[in-house]
């Protein structure tokens, strides 16, 4: 009983003691970048490697080097949203309140929905406090479509873009006369769904869509039953959206069945899945993908992977295109010689960057949606230079469709802040 | 006399909740204001299922959420301009769908209390929060729905477009609602609702339903429930799946057993500090959710009443003027006590740690010394063992401070 | 169609009987001690956890003995340590208590190993298929599960029909008083009870963790299922869990399999809408679809019109 008492005092003491070592101050102010993602709960794994990543990519690029803007160095100031749009918006208000005008956030595209609509208003409401929104991950198309905003910039491509090219990709396999398509029962299973069915019909119309199932996410214990329709619908290859420990079961529950047919996908790697398919997920799991993969193409990125495993060696380079992200908002930071979040915004938008594995991003203006080299890779353990969870097994490219071949039209009709 | 007292603590609470936003005037700190109102209202409101009424629910959440998602319907609809009247009306239509919800779940669920009862709220909880994932054209799927507080009428010239000033309205509901809830628990069927959660059969007995009070409870638990969903749809201007599956049913739960289930307070001290647990220390370590099962693993061990239940026992001792006798042996124990704690968070933050360097407390310890580990596990040893003798002397001064002299003053 | 059914059947087993070997030690918890063990599928976690590490070292043949063992103990104390200690403030206090502990394990499982998903396999000695029908296989590892778990059932049903102490215990869940007024040590008992209990869930996670992945996810999966089915089966009735098991074990399996939907029941009645309809959503639903939820449902009529479950004959 007594030990209970205290302990809300030891917190508090532990509170105190960090907040005072958060603030020795430095020569010059630091630029404070807020990184906005689960840290705690059963989705934290990916947004600790996005951490990781960031922090190494401010300090590798920039500190390193001396700073930004002439001496500045950047200060990567984690968040934890437990991936929950409600805590998101309880951080969101620290940011302010700390604040932190810069966010990078990019799990769950309903979280990114949440503060895309909480940032507009907010920048509405407080014109002096404007805040920006990097977006490095979040897909869903609405993002830089009917909800887009002039305060959010996404470094990834939406789902429409992805499954564009991987239908590309499945059409010029001839072998393939039927597709079961199998997702989470929410808003990106069903756009994956929808649009894979529109894509195959339109590019294959002979590929027959044998099944489309839905299930609910996170709920389904074994997906052998899923696994048995598959199977009796005589299905070439399947698509699915699925994430987690749903690809992984999905994925095992179909290895385990002998069903030896391509899987193609959108998160099938990093996080404990490439080490858990290993073998048995040979040349079967396909992920479609922004940023390069095995062979990786330059030095420079090369260099990078290497000396983050080194420096993290429990950890991978899971989502390149955060350091893209980070190198063309600093880029906008030392064009415009400012950080505040309009300047920025104004810098990237048309912004064009060549990427440490040398291919070139457009930042499109009119949608803020960047538009780079899509990639097709297979899990294999042939030609992987750079694996995935320590296993031996990675990613390897297949198929490339260049950035102008992925532009598409955009229903952004965006709402400009007056200046 | 009773009522001046009674009335000064109603007067006391007011000023609290108004003075509160001008101590604590930043951003966050007006959020986790805001958080609390929500916290309160809604960890009350299951106080008089569980604690006044004996009904154990898992699934209590399901209120607030019908109740928050129809509130933003109806911004949506002000938005709209389909309906006009002024936002500070909006937790009252929470409200009201929430006892709705109530009335209809309630009607077949409040037959048998104790784990009938339970596990129909495990199960109603369960479907509506996946149902809702379902029919995503009302709920929005994942993502929820959104809605704009500053249209429709102003009021009093203000526009809620700043959270100070929801604040502020969140603050009166608060207010009218506890006065509200409080008065329940003085009327007839609040106080029935006692006696049969104690007794169900005596209760039968002297003529009344068991049923039709474990209803009466279950309606207005409802009703308060939906109402706080109504002030989160105001507050945060959104509202998605998560605010009625069962994440949010076990927060609830938590709040009011932490607090004390048998104290009309509880629920409030125990809204107060979770809230500021999870909204404070979630940023200083990734392990904090760690720490809060600790914490409410040892507070149902150790402190079955919870918070309420602790500040009362010191109330013999209060009465009789003796509570300063116990601040030294508080200290004696509470001193080891605190650095058992103290070094049993280091060794857990230092396994977890990668870096070369931890800081902590100022300190900076290596987490690759075995010479750090040995100092570490020798204090949490020591500090355990001090802490355990130095209960007993603790002991005895409890039993010395609340030992009633004479059976003549006793009365007071 | 006939392979889907048959295929059905199969994997509707293979979960009905893991899903017993859960439901069995909490229906025993829960007769005897009156604690809806909330916590149990955690122990189920742990099993899943335990084994992995064990056969990262040694191998699986030894996690499956020794991981059950590991988690039984640690019931064990949970029970003489924690649960004991709550049981003088109540029931509800007790449901608290085991309700913090499913929240504390997960944690504990995320902070010791990580929280992504553990390359948990099953032994090269099973890895092959069973028999191949219709062109699906059928791994030799889920015949194991099955018959491991067939196994249980028969030993649980022998000990507790046969032995000295299966007696005691069956006394003890219809009539706890006498049993301790006989003599017999009840705390004793209830500490046994609880450690067996809780290793069964353990040897479930065991055989669960390699086909169904090790993640600090998979109690939250399963866990309210297993109340679910103890409910419905009937408090304190060994063979209404079996049932209520494999009930929903198949109900799923089958619901999924089907492809039925509301779009088709309209069509039966003549029925049909635009999809512009404001209740889209509920005309397109199918049976897939809702197969995961459909085990609340059963719980919630099943309480509203017979409260003591299947085969239970006690109220609580």
């Amino acid at each position: 009983m007594k030990i209970r008492i205290f302990s809300s005092k030891i917190n508090i003491l532990l509170l105190t003691g960090l907040i005072t070592l958060g603030s020795t101050s430095q020569a010059q102010e630091p630029v404070r970048i807020a990184f906005m993602d689960p840290l705690s709960g059963t989705f934290a794994s990916i947004g600790n490697s996005g951490l990781k990543l960031l922090q190494f990519a401010a300090d590798y690029l920039y500190n390193s080097k001396g700073g930004i803007l002439g001496g500045r160095m950047i200060e990567i100031v984690p968040l934890d949203n437990k991936q929950s749009p409600t805590e998101t918006q309880l951080q969101f208000r620290r940011a302010i309140s700390d604040d932190l005008r810069i966010i990078f956030q990019g799990n769950s595209s309903a979280v990114a929905n949440t503060l895309s609509t909480t940032i507009s208003r907010h920048n509405r409401r407080n014109p002096d406090q404007e805040v920006l929104q990097i977006n490095y991950s979040a897909v869903d198309p609405i993002l830089t479509g009917d909800n887009c905003s002039f305060w959010h910039f996404r470094f990834d491509a939406h789902v429409i873009m992805k499954l564009n090219v991987l239908t590309d990709y499945i059409a010029e396999n001839e072998n393939i006369k039927s597709m079961y398509i199998i997702g989470q029962d929410y808003s990106f299973g069903h756009v994956v769904s929808e649009t894979s069915i529109e894509l195959l019909n339109e590019k294959r119309p002979d590929i027959e869509i044998v099944g489309n199932e839905f299930h609910p996410i996170g709920q389904v214990k074994d997906f052998t039953p899923y696994v048995t329709k598959i199977v009796s619908s005589g299905a070439d290859a399947v698509i699915t959206g699925n994430f987690g420990a749903d690809m992984v079961s999905l994925a095992r529950a179909i290895i385990d069945a002998g069903l030896d047919i391509p899987i193609y996908t959108f998160y099938a790697a990093y996080d404990g899945i490439t080490a858990t398919l290993g073998e048995d997920g040979k040349n079967r799991i396909r992920l479609v993908h922004n940023e390069t993969s095995n062979p990786i193409p330059t030095e420079e990125r090369k260099d990078f992977i290497r000396a983050f495993k080194e420096k993290n060696p429990n950890y991978d380079v899971t989502q390149p295109r955060i350091t893209n992200a980070l190198q063309m908002v600093v880029n906008a930071m030392e064009i415009t010689q400012s950080t505040n979040p309009y300047d920025i915004a104004i810098a990237l938008e048309d912004m064009r960057f060549v990427t440490m594995s040398g291919e070139e991003i457009w930042m499109r203006g009119s949608d803020h949606q960047a538009f780079q080299d899509l990639h097709v890779s297979v899990h294999t353990d042939e030609g992987v230079e750079f694996d995935a969870d320590n296993s031996g097994y990675g990613l390897y490219s297949e198929y490339k469709v260049s950035a102008e071949d992925t532009i598409d039209e955009t229903s952004c009709n965006m709402r400009r802040p007056r200046r | 006399m009773g009522l001046i007292k009674k009335l000064s603590v109603w007067i006391g609470y007011l000023v609290a909740l108004l003075v509160a936003p001008l101590f604590f005037d930043s951003i966050l700190a007006i959020s986790i204001l805001n958080q609390m109102t929500i916290a309160i209202i809604f960890a009350l409101s299951y106080n008089m299922l569980l604690g006044q009424g004996g009904m154990l629910s898992f699934g209590h959440a399901v209120y607030f959420g019908l109740g928050g998602f129809l509130a933003v319907h109806a911004l949506i609809l002000i938005e709209h301009e389909t309906v006009f009247f002024s936002i500070t009306f909006i937790p009252a239509i929470g409200g009201i769908i929430g006892l709705l919800a109530a009335v209809f779940i309630g009607s077949f669920s409040t037959r048998k209390a104790g784990t009938v009862f339970a596990m129909i709220s495990l199960g109603i909880g369960e479907l509506v929060a996946s149902s809702s994932l379902i029919f995503s054209d009302f709920f929005g799927g994942e993502a929820g729905i959104s809605g704009d507080r500053t249209f429709g009428p102003l009021f009093f010239g203000f526009d809620f477009a700043q959270n100070i000033e929801i604040y502020y309205l969140s603050a009166v509901w608060v207010f009218i609602a506890t006065i509200f809830m409080y008065l329940f628990t003085q009327t007839p069927a609040g106080r029935m609702a006692n006696a049969v959660r104690e007794n169900p059969e005596r209760a039968e007995f002297i003529g009344y339903s068991a049923r039709k009070v474990r209803f009466i409870s279950f309606c207005a638990s409802g009703l308060f429930a939906g109402i706080a969903g109504g002030l989160f749809a105001l507050n945060y201007e959104f509202i998605t799946e998560e605010n009625l599956n069962a994440i949010t049913s076990g927060r609830v739960l938590l709040m009011a057993y932490i607090g004390g289930l048998g104290y009309f307070i509880g629920p409030i001290i125990g809204a107060v500090i979770l809230t500021l647990m999870n909204s404070l220390l979630s940023n200083y370590s990734e392990l904090w959710m760690l720490y809060l099962g600790i914490m409410f693993l040892l507070t149902v061990m150790f402190l079955p009443k919870g918070f309420a239940g602790f500040i009362m026992m010191h109330q013999t001792a209060w009465v009789k003027g003796s509570l300063k006798q116990l601040a030294v042996p508080y200290l004696i124990t509470g001193i080891p006590a605190l650095l058992f704690s103290t070094a049993c968070v280091a060794i857990i933050e230092m396994s977890a740690s990668e870096e070369e360097v931890f800081h902590y407390l100022g300190m900076e310890l290596n987490p690759h010394s075995i010479f750090t580990w040995v100092i570490a596990i020798i204090i949490v040893v020591a500090s355990f063992y001090a802490t355990r003798r130095s209960l007993l002397q603790l002991a005895n001064a409890w039993e010395s401070a609340n030992e009633i002299p004479d059976s003549k003053d006793s009365e007071s | 169609m006939l392979e889907v059914f048959i295929f059905a059947t199969l994997n509707g087993l293979v979960t009905g009987l893991l899903l017993f070997m859960l439901a069995s030690g909490l229906t025993l918890i829960f007769s005897m001690m009156g604690v809806l063990n909330f916590a149990h599928a955690s122990f189920y976690m742990l099993g899943a956890y335990f084994a992995f590490s064990i056969s990262q070292y040694i191998g699986f043949w030894a996690g499956l003995i020794f991981a059950p063992l590991i988690v039984g103990v640690l019931g064990a104390l949970v029970e003489r340590y924690g649960l004991r200690r709550v049981h003088k403030s109540g029931h509800v206090a007790e449901l608290v208590f085991t309700f913090g502990l499913a929240f504390l394990i997960e944690e504990i499982i995320q902070f010791v190993w990580g929280r992504d998903t553990k390359n948990y396999q099953y032994p090269d000695l099973l890895d092959f298929p069973l028999f191949t029908l219709f062109g699906q296989e059928f791994s030799a590892y889920r015949g194991f599960m099955i018959a491991i778990s067939i196994g249980i059932f028969i030993c649980l049903y022998r000990v507790l029909t046969k032995s000295r102490i299966g007696i005691i215990i069956q006394a003890a869940i219809t009539h706890p008083n006498t049993v301790a007024n006989l003599g017999h040590n009840v705390p004793l008992v209830f500490m046994g009870v609880f450690g067996v209990g809780t290793a069964l869930a353990g040897l479930a996670g065991v055989i669960a963790g390699p086909v169904l992945t090790t993640f600090p996810g998979m109690a939250a999966v399963l866990g309210s299922i297993v109340f679910v089915i103890v409910v419905i089966g009937g408090l304190g009735s060994l063979a209404g869990a079996f049932i209520a098991s494999l009930l929903i074990g198949l109900l799923q399996s089958y619901a999924i399999a089907s492809d039925v939907g509301m779009a088709d029941f309209l069509n039966l009645i003549g029925v049909s809408f635009e999809r512009s309809h404001p209740l889209n959503d509920l005309w397109t639903l199918t049976l897939p679809q809702v197969a995961p939820i459909l085990p609340y449902l059963l719980l919630v009529l099943v309480l509203v019109f017979r409260p003591t479950g299947l085969l239970g004959k006690r109220e609580e």
